[in-house]
């Protein structure tokens, strides 16, 4: 028996016929591929693409973080890769460092866990968890991609002009991010990047419209809200949020062009740039500031939420036992998205704003502690007395759980405006940012990719390598950002291109290093992912089982290659809610299950 | 690129195939041993690894603070009056969140390792508990109450007034450096403009002549106005008022053993107050650093010298500063040599040796 022929052999299970359902219609490799109209096509698009712009967000962090480990060592072959506008002198140039931080933040915070957080799960999960043919508007969904994979276009052309790319921060601050003469990277890079963040909001309204209309109007027969599994609530409130602020960053952003190219003076006044004065009176740097935060704070919820909606439906599954407090979590949901809103100008503590407004600000900041307490303590009553499986999904989770809880916490102390005056924009924020909102947002991702991927591909992943993947991961996530913490508490700034020169902050060379030296070996092992995503996508063991997590939601009621529409027959019917796991000694009950006579209340 | 450059590559992609060689016989393993087998001593594995995960980690937490703790401000007493304040918030803050972390991550992972999946486990069915989810929000909305309570006071007392004896000195941000004013002897800071701005003589523009043009009259206010770059002098002890601007794009005045930090934002003048507690030369004795300075680093992302925006706070003693502000002259002097007293008496002497002539 051959190798490929070990791993393709039919078990026991009864092998479902996936070809029962084959479509009359037939579709070309441009509608199937390219501009389909399938959710679950358009949920793989948003991944892949999602992939590869992690792949070079990573990689810009690689580089900016050889020059902050290793300063002084010269990189030549860096600069026959990359040339000389990057690397001068084997050393990369001041202005390439702030290019890839600033691209890196932008393109990890919109492109991979926005779009490719959001647009792969809520696209996959929507209709097939609430038992939908496809989205309302499947046209429109195309369209959201389309638009997405505009806004990569551009944001990867501005890294081949003259002048480079962007490299004012990704929250872009007027008047540095309004003035070319201010910095290079505020030229011809400024002009893209904001023409593809514009592409990127209308994608995500597309996107979020398409699934806010989806779960209120297309939920299957039985399938109240209450019975929605909360991956689906926390995607549903994330469309909302998206909805309700991305308009408000366009606007900001339109006017941030109008003052770079039409002379108005919305966020500029009196100013002296490289030896001219400015024309411009009477604009408020601090306006552009209130547009883009009342955006990119609600953002950081919009990437936490679905991770949080699919770690708890991941939890539950693999813990075999239902999630603890579900009206807890939809409504500790409910407290974080409208919090979310009246939060925005703890990132402008420093900035001069009133401190009576200031103060109303930590208030509502440290009351966002209030449901994120109970989400961590419900997940850990969803494990205590379960019998766990510790499937790669369920690492991931556990993973979010830890991190999340340890970035969190350092926002108790960064929203504390008294605190805030003496850590804002230091390490300490870059460790809590990262943990609380990257990292642990990755993992939820890596959760549900690793979760739905028999779903995605009919196939099954690597689980050697997935494990090798996660606990890699994990110790390097907390070995990269626990030491940050330290830097932070000496008042060690961000955004620095080099240390040496301050008698401050210079006792952290060595670990800078040491950090350096672990971004690049966690970095690495994500190709173990990469590889095995793709890999197995080809030559993966075939799933031989419609369910073979033993879950309860509809998704898993579909063939095991499911065609567009979903389901073959009639969409079944709901009668329960989503986590009837050990109940009455059964070790799960699908949602399609009718209530039995016997069966005990909850 | 160099030979070792290419070995190197070769060295990690063998091993990259190495792994993947080993996952994929591991998956052959265990479809030929026996999926369900496989897979429960895998799942053993995990359990135990996740426990050492947390008793490695919890050693890691301890080893970290061991190396790192005397790098940070922490040890040090903090420079300034406020930033007592911080530290001892930053404590209280520390102790909570900290008992919560150890808690919550223990609890975490010992459920992991306690629970994992075993043969003839029932789980129990627990889907809610209204008394325990009533007591999960009330607690941590007390320990937050406690906290906003402390942080707002500290708040208050720090973006209050400045008390009525603090030496006020105003401090501009610009491409990548810092300009200090003194009021001068008059107490009082001179008019500015900034499209009198001029690189060398005016460098903030201040208005000390007429000019018809933009309709501006010379303000005597401006004639003692003391003007420094990089570094300013300030006195132990004595509260100083710093009034923040900027010339182009946004700043921030970082003065972190101050335990402080406020943006400097154009067009709109920002304030940031506090007592320094130790000079210079004091807190060069106690972190044992001859090379200490008080420094203030730019916080806010400006441009690409961003990193080398450096000014230095130089804490002295009454007396020396007063010696240091005496050999200081006006920048209005500077810019109008004529107007020197100095120079005029010169400039008369040399008048009248020339007339008998």
């Amino acid at each position: 028996m051959s190798n490929e022929a070990v791993l393709h052999t039919p078990s026991s299970y009864a092998v479902h016929d996936d070809h029962a359902h084959d479509h009359h219609h037939h579709e070309t490799f441009i509608t199937k591929y390219v501009f389909s109209q399938d959710h679950k096509m358009i949920s793989k698009q948003f991944l892949i693409t999602g992939m590869i712009w992690a792949l070079i967000g990573g990689l810009l962090s690689v580089l900016f973080r050889l020059q902050l480990g290793y300063p002084d060592s010269k990189f030549p072959w860096l600069q026959d890769l990359l040339g000389k506008f990057w690397v001068e002198d084997g050393r990369i140039t001041a202005q390439a460092y702030y290019a890839l931080v600033t691209t890196h933040g932008t393109v990890l915070i919109f492109f991979v866990l926005t779009a490719g957080l959001s647009g792969t799960f809520a696209n996959f999960l929507i209709p097939l968890q609430i038992g939908a043919r496809d989205m309302a508007s499947p046209f429109m969904n195309m369209l959201s991609y389309w638009f997405f994979f505009a806004a990569s276009c551009v944001m990867f052309s501005s890294l081949f002009v003259e002048t480079g790319p962007f490299s004012g921060g990704w929250t872009a601050y007027p008047p540095l991010s309004a003035l070319g003469q201010a910095s290079p990277g505020s030229k011809t890079g400024m002009d893209l990047w904001l023409i593809s963040m514009a592409l990127f909001v209308v994608s995500t309204l597309l996107g979020g419209l398409n699934y806010v209309a989806t779960v209120l109007n297309m939920r299957t027969k039985g399938m109240s809200m209450t019975r929605l599994p909360l991956t689906i609530w926390a995607l549903f409130f994330t469309a909302i949020l998206g909805i309700l602020t991305f308009p408000v960053l366009f606007s900001g952003f339109i006017l941030l062009i109008f003052d770079r190219n039409f002379g108005t003076s919305f966020y500029l006044s009196d100013l002296y740039v490289n030896g001219t004065v400015l024309p411009n009176e009477g604009g408020s740097a601090i306006l552009y500031q209130h547009l883009f935060w009342f955006l990119a704070h609600p953002e950081v919820y919009i990437v936490m939420l679905p991770a949080m909606g699919m770690v708890s439906e991941i939890l539950s599954i693999n813990s075999r036992k239902p999630i603890f407090g579900y009206i807890a979590m939809v409504g500790s949901l409910f407290a974080i998205t409208c919090l979310a809103l009246i939060v925005w100008a703890h990132h402008m503590f420093v900035t001069g704003l009133n401190p009576f407004l200031g103060s109303i600000f930590v208030l509502f900041t440290l009351l966002i502690a209030v449901p994120s307490a109970i989400k961590v303590f419900n997940w850990l009553t969803t494990l205590w007395r379960g019998n766990i499986r510790f499937t790669p999904g369920m690492m991931f989770a556990i993973g979010f759980v830890s991190l999340f809880i340890s970035g969190g916490l350092t926002g108790i102390w960064l929203g504390n405006s008294a605190l805030d005056i003496h850590l804002h924009d230091t390490y300490f924020n870059i460790a809590h940012f990262h943990l609380v909102m990257g990292v642990a947002s990755f993992f939820g991702m890596f959760a549900g990719v690793y979760h739905w991927y028999p779903k995605m591909y009919g196939r099954q992943l690597n689980n050697t390598l997935a494990y090798i993947h996660f606990w890699v991961t994990m110790i390097g996530a907390y070995l990269i950002f626990w030491p940050m913490h330290y830097e932070g508490l000496a008042g060690m700034p961000r955004r620095y291109y080099d240390y040496s020169i301050w008698e401050s902050f210079k006792q952290f060379a060595e670990l800078n290093r040491f950090i350096s030296t672990v971004v690049i070996i966690v970095f690495a092992t994500q190709f173990l992912f990469l590889f095995n995503f793709f890999y197995s996508i080809f030559k993966g063991r075939k799933v031989t089982n419609t369910n073979p997590w033993g879950a309860n939601t509809l998704e898993w009621t579909t063939p095991i290659n499911p065609g567009h529409g979903n389901w073959p027959g009639e969409i079944p019917e709901v009668h329960r809610w989503a986590y009837d796991y050990g109940k009455d000694d059964r070790e799960f009950i699908p949602q399609t299950e009718p209530v039995g006579a016997n069966e005990s209340h909850h | 690129m160099t030979t070792t450059t290419y070995l190197v590559i070769a060295v990690v992609a063998l091993f990259f195939l190495v792994i993947f060689q080993i996952s994929k016989a591991a998956e052959y393993v265990s479809v030929l041993k026996g999926e369900e087998q496989s897979r429960k001593q895998t799942n053993k594995v995990n359990a135990f690894l996740m426990l050492g995960f947390m008793i490695l980690g919890l050693f890691g937490v301890w080893y970290c603070n061991h190396l790192l703790y005397n790098k940070t401000l922490l040890p040090l007493e903090s420079a300034s009056v406020q930033g007592e304040r911080v530290d001892s918030m930053l404590w209280v803050t520390i102790i909570i969140t900290g008992s919560v972390f150890l808690i919550t991550q223990i609890l975490l992972f010992w459920f992991v390792f306690r629970y994992q999946e075993k043969e003839n486990r029932k789980v129990y069915y627990f889907p809610h508990n209204n008394k325990l989810e009533v007591l999960w929000t009330v607690v941590p909305a007390i320990t937050l109450t406690i906290l906003i309570i402390i942080g707002l006071r500290n708040w208050f007392y720090f973006t209050g007034d400045a008390p009525d004896n603090a030496m006020k000195i105003e401090i501009t941000g610009k491409q990548f450096g810092w300009i200090f004013r003194y009021p001068g002897k008059d107490k009082t800071f001179g008019k500015k403009y900034y499209k009198l701005i001029d690189g060398a003589d005016n460098s903030l523009g201040l208005i000390w002549k007429d000019n018809a043009e933009m309709n501006l009259k010379d303000d005597p206010a401006t004639h003692d106005d003391i003007i420094t770059e990089s570094t300013v002098y300030v006195v132990k002890n004595k509260p100083v008022k710093l009034i923040i601007g900027s010339r182009d794009v946004i700043h921030d005045v970082g003065i972190a053993q101050f335990r402080l930090k406020m943006d400097a934002v154009p067009g709109i003048p920002t304030t940031m107050w506090f007592t320094p507690k130790f000079t210079t030369k004091e807190m060069q004795e106690k972190t044992g650093n001859p090379n200490f300075q008080y420094e203030i680093s730019c916080d806010q992302m400006c441009g690409n010298g961003h990193y080398s925006m450096r000014g230095v706070i130089e804490v002295v003693t009454q007396e020396e500063f007063d010696m240091w502000m005496i050999k200081q002259k006006p920048k209005y002097l500077a810019a109008f040599p004529d107007k020197d007293p100095a120079n005029k008496k010169d400039s008369t002497v040399t008048a009248t040796t020339v007339t008998p002539k």
